[in-house]
């Protein structure tokens, strides 16, 4: 074995990122590493790489155990690694961002054509025909991925892993990446290779594994699972093994006082989808990351303005040009990503949960000093928000907590729709119940909500119907009996998806 | 924000406050001396007072500025636009009324200005600022005609160097003001928006907040106190010199932010530790004068106490410091501790 981990285990606080992963790679292998956000191919990487310390369990590289406390002692062992947004120096020529650190010098003085000679060699191979006396920034991206990977092999030389390599590349410049892998696979390099485009990993990959919730689930030779199985063990569900059953109260709205979203969408995120959201309605959305779920969410609500279609409701048109619109129209957002678009992490819990209804009121109009407590202390209490008292700075929070702290602002300003985009992420089974109880509290008081989730189980639950996305399209929607693990797992899976996507 | 946590978050600029007094009272005992002669106030601290007012007024600006993460260079040269707006009003025999109207004008115009900049086209505060920083002398220059613009009015000069009820009227403008910006702030929610926006602009757009004209609003803000400023430095000499009026005070000013522990990289923010952060620089100022040090060792001994304040505010060393206080607190009253661990 070139690279293996033992019992790899890594701990943040409140959550197990890492649970004794053991993984194995040869050399002459591309192995790719699979699991959905949060499943951990994060911290696996940067265990190796000594972005981060381990707490348990063994690296060893050719058998010997190695100890990389930096991404610099990794590289000297052998490991390299090339992310998704280059991290190289754009503003320097080719032949600088090969060499820095490394650069010919005579008596301290760099020697330019030695230099350039040195990047030469090191491009050698890669079929590149370009001046590296040119800025890195004149070339395509997929060229600087390129310049990237030969640095990387240049300077540790047994194992590549690549994070994400393909993301912004085109199917022309994924061709061109590939066969520079291929090309160091046959030269006797193990590269691990991380995407969420399963075309590609079926493609490139000798081997696959799996990785969910910090653990590993299974390592397979790439000929021998399918789309449809590799989701499967990428989701953790078992198709078809239960139908769960559903007691959704019919949702009392009609069409007429629905919320009608209809061709709206935004050029290069999502493609134009009509909505319709009926008073008391929960409606799903699954689909993989980087589907266009986000989008979706974004659009409605305004945060990034449609560029197309129209949205009514009874009363007439709807302003959503931006989120002070939407919330004015009694609409609420909990975004994904709760650190940099939800909370503000400096400000106290109180402050946080009033923030948008203050902004909604208007600066002139302060809610007193003594609502504002009383608002705080009700909903810490109704959401059961892990606080020492209102005043504490919400960032120092779990996940959890700032994750309720978010849904209390939204439920103060009490919105009709409220989009909730992976409530549930990276929070503990107990706050997870919680939430998933208040979502059925709201919505029999007639407020309708749309939940984007990775969970299916959690989908199914909840909804009343899932809007499945792929590849930045509403492909279809599932309904009554339909809705269920099983069926959304096929929606999802439907082939023929990624290199077109990537263009 | 009740007694006592506004007491402890403005306890630190007392203390330097009242440590750099007691430095510079050793080098000139008669500091605390204060005399009422010929209806007015007259004494070094009332000195302090009177010409720490545009640094001040800045200040309470700037405050806001960097509170919403941005920084504003350009107030120097707003001072000396405004200066010579007010001044050429004066020359030009409009009135002490039209004179002052055009002053608050050209102010919130730059930061109209600058404001735009920073939300509208999303260029960096220090970047956008410094445009007019350049830009503003040019412009005052083109106002006064490149002359030292002076005129005669009793009334205007009374905003520069009278008294009321013996307070020079310099330090009743900058108290008002900051009184005033105070319950703007907060006694209405844009304190808490404005810490909102500093602290994570994005999350408190989605929010609902309107923050591209809060940032405008908090630009503007400080353009008007740099137009006080301004009204003030002219009076005080009568007349309004292009090249020399607020001189190098916007950096006067940032350091009184600071040194009133407001971070740099936005959010909470206190109005009345800037004032006392501008004080402590005149203080500085004034006492380096008194100590009869040669002129030319000012500059340097100036930045040597500013280093030590902000060494001692440093997040790196506080913990230091509070260990120290800590143990002494834990040696005498256990209980207390305890609690506060909690």
């Amino acid at each position: 074995m070139l690279l293996s981990t033992r019992d790899l285990t890594k701990s943040f606080p409140g959550t197990l990122a890492l649970d004794r992963v053991s993984f194995d790679l040869k050399a002459g292998e591309v192995h790719a590493l699979l699991g959905e956000n949060g499943a951990g191919k994060s911290t696996l990487i940067k265990c190796l790489t000594g972005a981060y310390r381990r707490d348990s369990g063994d690296i060893l590289f050719e058998g010997e155990p190695v100890f990389p406390q930096s991404t610099l002692e990794a590289q000297a062992i052998g490991i390299g690694t090339v992310y998704q947004e280059v991290n190289l120096l754009p503003n320097l020529t080719v032949a600088e961002n090969l060499t820095l650190g490394h650069q010919p010098t005579r008596f301290g003085m760099i020697r330019p054509r030695a230099t350039q000679a040195l990047a030469q060699e090191m491009l050698a191979g890669y079929g590149l025909d370009i001046d590296v006396r040119r800025p890195l920034e004149s070339y395509s991206v997929a060229v600087q991925q390129i310049v990237a990977i030969a640095r990387a092999v240049h300077l540790s030389g047994r194992v590549l892993i690549l994070d994400e390599p393909t993301a912004s590349l085109d199917a022309r410049e994924v061709q061109m990446l590939f066969d520079v892998v291929r090309d160091l696979r046959v030269r006797g390099l193990g590269i691990i290779f991380i995407s969420h485009f399963l075309d590609q990993v079926f493609e490139i990959s000798d081997s696959l594994t799996i990785l969910r919730n910090g653990r590993h689930i299974a390592t397979h030779p790439a000929a021998d699972v399918d789309r449809m199985q590799l989701i499967t063990l990428m989701l953790g569900r078992e198709l078809a093994e239960e139908t769960a059953v559903r007691h959704r109260p019919e949702v009392t709205g009609t069409s007429a006082d629905a919320i009608r979203f209809t061709g709206v969408g935004r050029r290069g995120r999502i493609a134009p989808f009509d909505l319709t959201v009926r008073k008391g309605e929960v409606i799903g959305m699954a689909g993989l990351l980087g589907s266009g779920r986000t989008e979706s969410a974004e659009v409605l609500f305004g945060a990034v303005a449609s560029d197309s279609g129209t949205v009514e409701d009874a009363s007439g048109p709807v302003d959503l040009r931006n989120p002070r619109s939407a919330i004015a129209a009694g609409f609420a957002f909990a975004p994904e990503d709760r650190k940099t678009d939800g909370i503000i992490a400096e400000l106290s819990v109180r402050e946080n949960i009033i923030l948008a209804l203050q902004a909604r009121q208007g600066w002139a109009r302060p809610i007193p000093q003594a609502e504002q407590q009383r608002m705080a202390n009700d909903y810490i209490a109704r959401l059961d928000i892990r606080t020492p008292d209102a005043e504490k700075p919400v960032g120092l929070l779990s996940g959890g907590n700032q994750q309720k702290v978010i849904l209390a602002r939204w439920l103060a300003t009490n919105p009709r729709f409220l989009i909730l985009d992976e409530p549930t992420r990276g929070i503990d089974v107990g706050a997870h119940a919680e939430i998933l109880r208040l979502i059925e509290d709201v919505v029999a008081q007639g407020m309708s909500i749309l939940v984007i989730s990775s969970e299916l189980e959690e989908l199914v639950a909840v909804s009343h119907r899932v809007i499945v996305v792929r590849d930045r399209q509403h492909v279809s929607e599932l309904t009554g009996d339909d809705v269920s693990p099983d069926t959304i797992l096929r929606a999802i899976a439907a082939p023929h998806t990624t290199l077109e996507a990537a263009e | 924000m009740t007694g006592a946590t506004l007491l402890r978050r403005i306890a630190p600029q007392l203390l330097t406050l009242a440590a750099v007094i007691v430095l510079v009272s050793i080098y000139y005992p008669a500091f605390y001396q204060i005399v009422y002669v010929n209806d007015r106030l007259v004494g070094i601290p009332i000195d302090v007072i009177k010409r720490g007012a545009p640094v001040a007024l800045l200040a309470i600006g700037m405050t806001l500025v960097i509170a919403t993460r941005g920084i504003d260079l350009s107030v120097g040269a707003v001072m000396a636009i405004c200066g010579a707006s007010a001044a050429w009003s004066i020359d030009q025999g409009y009135g002490i009324g039209a004179a002052l109207g055009l002053a608050g004008a050209a102010g919130l115009v730059c930061g109209l200005w600058n404001g735009v900049l920073v939300a509208f086209f999303g260029i960096q505060p220090i970047v956008a600022t410094l445009i007019l920083m350049v830009a503003g002398r040019g412009i005052a220059q083109l106002i006064t005609g490149g002359t030292i613009l002076t005129f005669d009015s009793d009334t205007f000069s009374f905003l520069g160097s009278g008294t009321l009820l013996g307070v020079p009227v310099p330090t009743v403008i900058w108290i008002l003001t900051g009184i005033g910006f105070g319950l703007l702030v907060r006694r209405t929610a844009l304190g808490l928006l404005v810490e909102s926006i500093g602290v994570n602009l994005r999350a408190s757009t989605l929010a609902g907040i309107n923050s591209r004209v809060l940032l405008v609003a908090v630009y503007m803000g400080s353009g008007f106190c740099a137009a006080l400023a301004g009204v003030i430095a002219t009076a005080d000499i009568r007349g309004a010199d292009a090249n020399n009026a607020g001189l190098w005070l916007e950096l006067d000013a940032i350091l009184a932010v600071v040194i009133g522990g407001n971070s740099l990289l936005g959010g909470r923010f206190s109005i009345l530790a800037s004032l006392l952060g501008a004080m402590i620089i005149q203080t500085i100022n004034t006492g380096i004068l008194l100590a009869g040090f040669p002129s030319e060792f000012n500059l340097v001994i100036k930045a040597v106490l500013v280093i030590v304040i902000l060494v001692l505010q440093s997040p790196r060393i506080v913990p230091y410091l509070e260990l120290l206080t800590t143990r002494r607190q834990r040696v005498k009253a256990p209980a207390t501790k305890m609690e506060a661990g909690k």
